[in-house]
């Protein structure tokens, strides 16, 4: 299965996606420049980690001008997989794949801890290999990672089975406790807390390999 | 016209001037006069400390690049070396907490990157006055507030996790805290680069920020005591922009791989005028550049102005003629700006521009490398009261609970949580977690631990006895995670040097440290002299701090915290001596005595090095699944330290001593390192071939605290009770 990590110019977690996905998946990875106009032959793409343009505005929103954000929109829309972590979260929030809004952290703090989440549905590439329930220690670093959407939205999510995980000790003020989100095609997920940072005994856990085991698995099964 | 005025507003003394105008032949213009002013600021030219830093040990087996770079560079085996440094940003921390010590983060990150090695991990020591005084508290807070924030703004943008550090709280620090910072990078060994020009004729290229009108006279901001008009010096404090050193970092890092780089140096102190005499000086050729051509963020700059600027993120570099396009290619692609200024001249001679105009012309070896030197005069520390006042009726079971809610030793999750310690996927042991921090690099399939430590209460009781202390305790603090200690760096923290008293605290500190370096064989490889750290008339305690690498395999860490039940509780090097002259330093009597006497903890370097030695092969045989040294606090505080990890594990300790009480819980004598085992025998074996004591002192059991002396309990805690002592010894001041 053929990954792309974008990098932005302020990208700062792409060499740990990288290093994850090449390393401990164990699956071909290349860099995309945020100034491609196309992705190439891929099956999986990630939004990494960072300050993709300083992020000195709101984060992100720089992000969605970018002429790879164009591509990325191409790739979803044609049902690519895309997966945005922490700052790539952000900046799919901002381009519009993905509802609602990322705002700064309740205790107004950067936060670097590690969290428990619960897994919300099993019922998407990026959780087909965990089942519901299961919980996953994972890494957070951020400082505005409080989910927030309408009410109707937020209704609308949890009736659509599109709550990927969930803060068992909701560290940001993320409303109904939100750590992970899905399109409504299921095919793009966004998160804040850090799969690439767990995903060998020696990062402290390495429950990560969840998410990109399972998109291993969502991968091949199209393939088949 | 040059006035005596306008020298002394320069900080040049009469006898300084006269060796500009012998060294220049004739007057200085306005423009040499405010170059040469920076370049012998205490800052830039050390020169009240360079006669002695002279007598600090600076080569070794591993030792690449010792002092005089930009950054000390080790080499780790496998084709790739570190590189290293620690430096301070005192002053503008105090003016402007949040941007000092945003770009003093900022400008450690370049010396290590503009090495060729790519960042890995920082490290902060940090000194604030206290948190709960009445008149300075909540100025001290918010120095806190803004010195932790900039870290963080500055660190977790551009992507290096902050894996650790210290962070001790003294009234003398109250107008003048300390900001030291310590970065560490990796790069392969044949593509280390330099800060040399070489080449007549080769282009000089700046790029990165443009210059503005901010940090003008830094250095020498950084050379002077704070009065009550140094808050007008704000708009001396540079502005940091960690996205821009990212994109700098990337694209430096990408045009060495071209091949067409020469030379390169930051923009740090001093600016323009720092990295062009010294990188000409080091090459021994002349550098000539145009004003005219420099990027500006600002109209109306004058030559002064841009030459003193102290702008931020800002690189200058010396690239082959003919191939200055593959550097300008690199540098467009992260939507940077290089721009050739001037190019590298056979005379030796830094020659500055405007409009085709010679306004500065000064020969780069005089300027860069013979700054006045003094041999300031030094007669003894000051004195300090040796008479011990402890409390007569000792109680260990109220001060264990105070002592872990006092501010130098409870946890500083608050601090460290607004720190990414991760990023990078490098980090084995972040804060808090193991004696040092530990990060391993995925190059080589092996790990670097780094410790901080800096003890200003020993060293004004003794400077020396406190310099050699620090280098001891790093040590330690690596030895006991298994690695070992191969490389150092300092930052020294001193008043006024101009006082025989204070000069004799740097003299005799560098000599401690000089001492001890040497009987660890861990060379200095480079830091820096912060001087004139005083406010009113009031100077900070000496404080050298001292930054120690060690080299380990790359393994699941030993932390501190105990992991089960059941197991022998060894104290590697026995409980150690100490009496109430000695105990004067302790945390003990800072805290619950309230004062500060006698003498530091005595060390006995072959006895310390025989316990690290012992506790190295210990970690490196799987013996131990914990360990942790005996330091601030004592027994007792390390005791609970071990209990309060994730597993909350308890404890069963009864010591064979006739130490008071309170000396025996408290007392911070060296040398000591507890750990637990379920290979008590196998770790006795050990000591033994050490000559190290080792007595099982206990053994850990799934909930409480005991510490009894020789059977008769001194105390007895629920461990939730010491948790919440522990956890909110900050957070009650900060949020």
């Amino acid at each position: 299965m053929r990954f792309g990590v974008i990098v932005f110019p302020g990208s700062n977690c792409d060499h740990d996606a990288f290093y994850a996905v090449g390393q401990d998946l164990g699956q071909p990875v290349q860099y995309i420049w945020h100034d491609e106009s196309s992705l190439g032959n891929l099956d999986a793409v990630i939004l990494p980690g960072g300050f993709a343009y300083g992020d000195y505005l709101r984060c992100g929103a720089i992000a969605k001008f970018s002429p790879v954000m164009n591509a990325v929109k191409k790739f979803a829309a044609e049902g690519g997989l895309v997966l945005g972590v922490c700052n790539g979260f952000q900046i799919l929030v901002e381009a519009g794949l993905l509802p609602g809004a990322l705002i700064r952290n309740r205790g107004l703090k950067f936060i670097c801890r590690e969290v428990t989440l619960r897994v919300e549905t099993a019922n998407s590439p990026f959780t087909c290999a965990a089942e519901r329930g299961r919980r996953l220690r994972l890494p957070i670093a951020h400082g505005e990672g409080c989910y927030y959407a309408g009410e109707r939205t937020l209704d609308e999510l949890e009736a659509e089975d599109r709550i990927a995980f969930r803060y068992l000790d909701n560290p940001n003020g993320s409303l109904r406790d939100i750590a992970g989100v899905l399109n409504r095609e299921r095919n793009v997920m966004g998160m804040m807390p850090h799969p690439e940072r767990a995903t060998e005994p020696l990062m402290g856990s390495s429950d990560g390999l969840a998410v990109f085991q399972s998109m291993l698995r969502a991968g091949r099964a199209v393939a088949a | 016209m040059i006035t005596a005025d306008l020298i002394a507003q320069h900080q040049l003394t009469a006898s300084e001037y006269q060796k500009i105008v012998a060294i220049l032949g004739r007057e200085p213009s306005y423009t040499e006069l405010g170059i040469f002013s920076v370049m012998w600021s205490e800052h830039c030219s050390y020169k009240s400390s360079r006669l002695h830093l002279k007598k600090l040990p600076t080569r070794g087996k591993l030792v690449v690049q010792g002092p005089g770079e930009n950054a000390g560079i080790i080499d780790i085996g496998s084709g790739y070396v570190i590189a290293f440094k620690i430096e301070s940003h005192n002053h503008p921390s105090f003016i402007e907490p949040f941007q000092g010590a945003a770009t003093g983060v900022g400008g450690i990150l370049r010396d290590i990157f503009t090495m060729g090695a790519r960042p890995i991990a920082v490290l902060d020591s940090l000194r604030f006055g206290r948190l709960d005084s009445p008149s300075t508290g909540a100025r001290n807070r918010r120095i806190l507030g803004g010195v932790v924030a900039g870290i963080a703004h500055y660190g977790n943008c551009f992507g290096v996790p902050t894996v650790g550090g210290e962070c001790i709280f003294e009234p003398c620090y109250d107008g003048n805290p300390l900001v030291n910072v310590f970065a560490l990078g990796v790069c392969r060994k044949e593509e280390v680069f330099y800060a040399k020009a070489a080449g007549v004729g080769n282009p000089v290229i700046y790029v990165g920020a443009r210059t503005g009108r901010d940090g003008i006279h830094g250095a020498s901001m950084a050379s002077a005591e704070f009065t009550e008009e140094s808050k007008q010096k704000r708009p001396n404090v540079q502005v940091g922009d960690p996205f821009l050193e990212k994109l700098l970092l990337e694209a430096c890092l990408e045009a060495m791989r071209t091949g067409a780089i020469v030379g390169i140096q930051d923009m740090g102190a001093a600016g323009l005028t720092c990295s062009t005499c010294e990188m000409g000086s080091r090459g021994e050729v002349g550098i000539e550049i145009e004003l005219d051509r420099v990027p500006q963020r600002e109209t109306g700059m004058t030559p002064y102005e841009i030459m003193l600027s102290e702008s931020q993120e800002r690189m200058l570099l010396v690239a082959d003629r003919g191939r200055e396009d593959e550097v300008y290619r690199v540098f467009r692609k992260w939507g940077l700006e290089a721009v050739e200024i001037g190019a590298v001249t056979g005379d030796g001679k830094l020659r500055v521009r405007e409009h085709g105009a010679t306004v500065a012309e000064i020969p780069n070896r005089e300027l860069a490398d013979e700054a006045p030197l003094y041999d300031r005069p030094h007669t003894a520390p000051p004195e300090v009261a040796r008479r011990p006042e402890l409390p007569a009726e000792p109680n260990v079971q109220k001060s264990l609970p105070a002592l872990l809610a006092a501010p130098d030793l409870c946890s500083k999750l608050w601090i460290w949580q607004q720190y990414d310690y991760q990023v990078r996927t490098n980090t084995i042991a972040g804060p808090e977690r193991a004696d040092a921090a530990i990060v391993r690099v995925k190059e080589t399939g092996t790990s670097v631990a780094i410790s901080l430590d800096g003890n200003g209460r020993y060293t004004y009781l003794s400077p020396r006895e406190g310099a050699r202390l620090a280098v001891a305790e790093c040590c330690r603090n690596l030895s006991t995670v298994g690695a070992l200690p191969v490389a150092a760096t300092n930052c020294l923290n001193f008043g006024n040097p101009e006082r025989p008293e204070i000069m004799a605290q740097l003299v005799e500190a560098i000599e401690g440290i000089a001492e001890a370096c040497r009987f660890f064989d861990t060379p200095i490889t480079g830091g820096n002299v912060s001087l004139y750290n005083e406010t009113l008339g009031e100077g900070i305690y000496p404080t050298p701090v001292l930054g120690i690498v060690g080299l380990m395999p790359a393994a699941q860490p030993l932390g501190i915290a105990f992991r089960n039940p059941g197991r022998s509780l060894v104290l590697l090097g026995g409980p150690g001596a100490c009496d109430e002259v000695r105990f004067g330093s302790s945390q003990y009597v800072k805290e619950i005595a309230r004062g500060l006497w006698g003498l530091p903890p005595a060390l006995d370097m072959d006895v310390e090095k025989r316990v690290q030695a012992a506790m190295r092969e210990i970690a490196a045989a799987g013996l131990a699944e914990s360990a942790h040294d005996v330091s601030d606090g004592g027994l007792a505080v390390a005791l609970a330290e071990c209990c309060l990890g994730p597993a909350a594990i308890g404890a069963q300790v009864d010591l064979d001593s006739d130490l008071r009480p309170e000396i025996l819980a408290f007392h911070e004598a060296p040398s000591r390192i507890l750990l637990s085992t379920s290979q008590p025998a196998a770790v006795a074996a050990i000591a033994a071939a050490h000559g190290v004591p080792a007595p099982v002192v206990g053994v850990t059991i799934a909930s409480e605290l005991e510490i009894r002396q020789r059977g008769v309990t001194l105390g007895r805690w629920d461990l939730a009770e010491l948790q919440a002592a522990h956890a909110n010894g900050l957070a009650k001041y900060v949020d």
